[in-house]
């Protein structure tokens, strides 16, 4: 399958990827890994005149902790998450996940920044940003941030304008006592989730829960994040009882479709079972019991 | 319609093209090259039939813009082989029976032998998550599991 023409423009500087946008305005896409964008041209769902490409820009490819966050560049690729030892040792929502996400060639080439800024409800780390209580940097004429959670408006849909480029992912580095966790249904490699659930909790002195940030993946339009839930455990003891009402809770405001992965009634038990399970773990993780 | 002019190293050859912005990488290389080792399988990412190592990496050949490959070494099945001599995953490959149809298998030689530079020791679920975006309809991986195996300790 040959996508439609288009004129491809290598930018080498942010600076020069930013004009590249502005003077092609709606005409213009960013391409990164290109691992959803280029299947979706190739397929003809989608086409454009123009495409940017911040590949080779340079200092968009980091991981580092500084002054208490966490900030990702949005060139990194999935492979380089895979195998930082920050992210395997201190965010374990995020060790589950990437592993999880397509395949290991997909991996080598698709980046953060793209998956997040995809915005297709069956992206993986949107849901873990929500539970994690992160912020996207965007730079355009001017540079702005975004709390993830403001982010995804609806299908395709998000907060980035076209003349804009997501540069950098900011997460505040977990307070002792936190553990998070991710868990994905999928029927096999490759596949995007039946359902998965995102959580992020601290734990305060005495056990109960101080903070939570749960989110699901695949269920609606947009990454759904469970407030209420969340709401519901905090100043709680994170015990069978209430772990299973909040996954009850987080369940409800999942909003699925029915295709080939499942029904309606099946994916939102998914969703239910596998906060249920996050839940677990990540209090297992935050040192509680 | 740009058109965009462009070097690559393939197989330690250094090779010029001139490119359209929407030519896929594996079309540049079957068409443009006329190396036709490397396989299209699926043509929607899924497969892996396509893949071939860029500057160390092994990617969906059929999911990257030849324009993108400009300045990049690639290796391609062509370029295991050295000297006459078959690279240690293409013996295996052969000793093991890694291969029936043998549509996959430049796809599965290419991950393999990029897996054995990184991690000259991978354990059997370190071979299989490796091969996990490359597709066999023939062997059920057992024996590829083995030929990968087999190269390894050839290699140590
Ligand atoms: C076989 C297969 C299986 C997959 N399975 C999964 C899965 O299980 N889970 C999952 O989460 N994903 C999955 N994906 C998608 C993959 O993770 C993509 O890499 C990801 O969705 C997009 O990232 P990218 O870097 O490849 O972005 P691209 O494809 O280059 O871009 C995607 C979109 O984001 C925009 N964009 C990209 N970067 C920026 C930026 N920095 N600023 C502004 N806009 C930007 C682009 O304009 C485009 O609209 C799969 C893909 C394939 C091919
Ligand atoms: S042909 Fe490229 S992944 Fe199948
Ligand atoms: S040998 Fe036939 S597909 Fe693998």
């Amino acid at each position: 399958m040959i996508p439609a023409a288009f004129d491809y423009h290598r930018a080498d500087t942010l600076d020069e990827a930013l004009k590249l946008l502005k003077k092609h305005g709606d005409d213009a896409k960013v391409l990164s890994g290109g691992m959803s964008l280029l299947p979706m041209l190739k397929l003809r769902l989608a086409s454009f005149a123009h495409l940017v490409d911040i590949n080779r820009v340079p200092g968009l490819d980091y991981i580092k902790e500084e002054k208490g966050t966490l900030r990702i560049g949005a060139m990194t690729r999935q492979a380089a998450l895979e195998r930082s030892d920050v992210i395997k040792s201190k965010y374990p929502i995020l060790a589950d996940a990437v592993p999880l996400i397509a395949d290991p060639l997909v991996r080598n080439r698709g980046t953060i920044g793209g998956n997040v800024a995809n915005g297709d409800p069956g992206n993986d780390q949107p849901a873990i940003m929500i539970a994690l209580g992160a912020t996207f940097i965007v730079r355009g004429a001017k540079e702005r941030s975004v709390a993830a959670n403001q982010f995804y408006k609806g299908l395709y849909d998000t907060a980035l304008a076209r003349s804009e480029i997501l540069t950098e992912i900011r997460i505040p580095v977990p307070p002792l006592k936190s553990g998070g966790a991710y868990t994905k249904l999928k029927r096999k490699t490759g596949d995007f989730a039946v359902a998965a659930a995102a959580v992020q909790l601290t734990l305060g002195k005495y056990g109960a829960v101080e903070r939570a940030g749960i989110a699901l993946t695949n269920a609606g339009l947009t990454p759904i994040e469970a407030v209420d839930a969340a709401k519901y455990l905090v100043g709680k003891m994170p015990d069978e009882k209430t772990i299973a009402e909040a996954a009850k809770m987080a369940a409800a405001k999942s909003a699925p479709s029915a295709d080939r992965r499942g029904s309606v009634e099946y994916k939102k038990e998914m969703a239910r079972v596998l906060t249920a399970r996050a839940l677990h773990k990540a209090v297992q993780r935050a040192g509680g019991s | 319609m740009a058109m965009h002019k462009i070097s690559v190293t393939i197989n330690g050859a250094v090779r010029e093209a001139e490119v359209e912005s929407r030519l896929l990488l594996v079309h540049l290389i079957r068409e443009v090259f006329r190396m036709t080792g490397t396989h299209v399988g699926c043509d929607t990412s899924h497969c892996g039939a396509c893949t071939v190592v860029l500057d160390g990496n092994p990617v969906k050949s059929c999911t990257v813009l030849a324009v993108q490959a400009d300045g990049s070494k690639i290796t391609t099945v062509e370029g295991l082989e050295q000297g006459g001599k078959l690279h240690p995953v293409q013996e295996g490959f052969t000793e093991k029976h890694g291969l029936q149809c043998g549509f996959c298998t430049p796809g599965m030689l290419m991950t393999t032998s990029a897996l054995l530079e990184r991690n000259k020791n991978p354990s059997e679920q370190q071979i299989r998550e490796a091969i996990s975006g490359n597709l066999c309809r023939c062997t059920g991986y057992v024996n590829i599991v083995k030929a990968v195996q087999y190269a390894a300790e050839k290699m140590r």
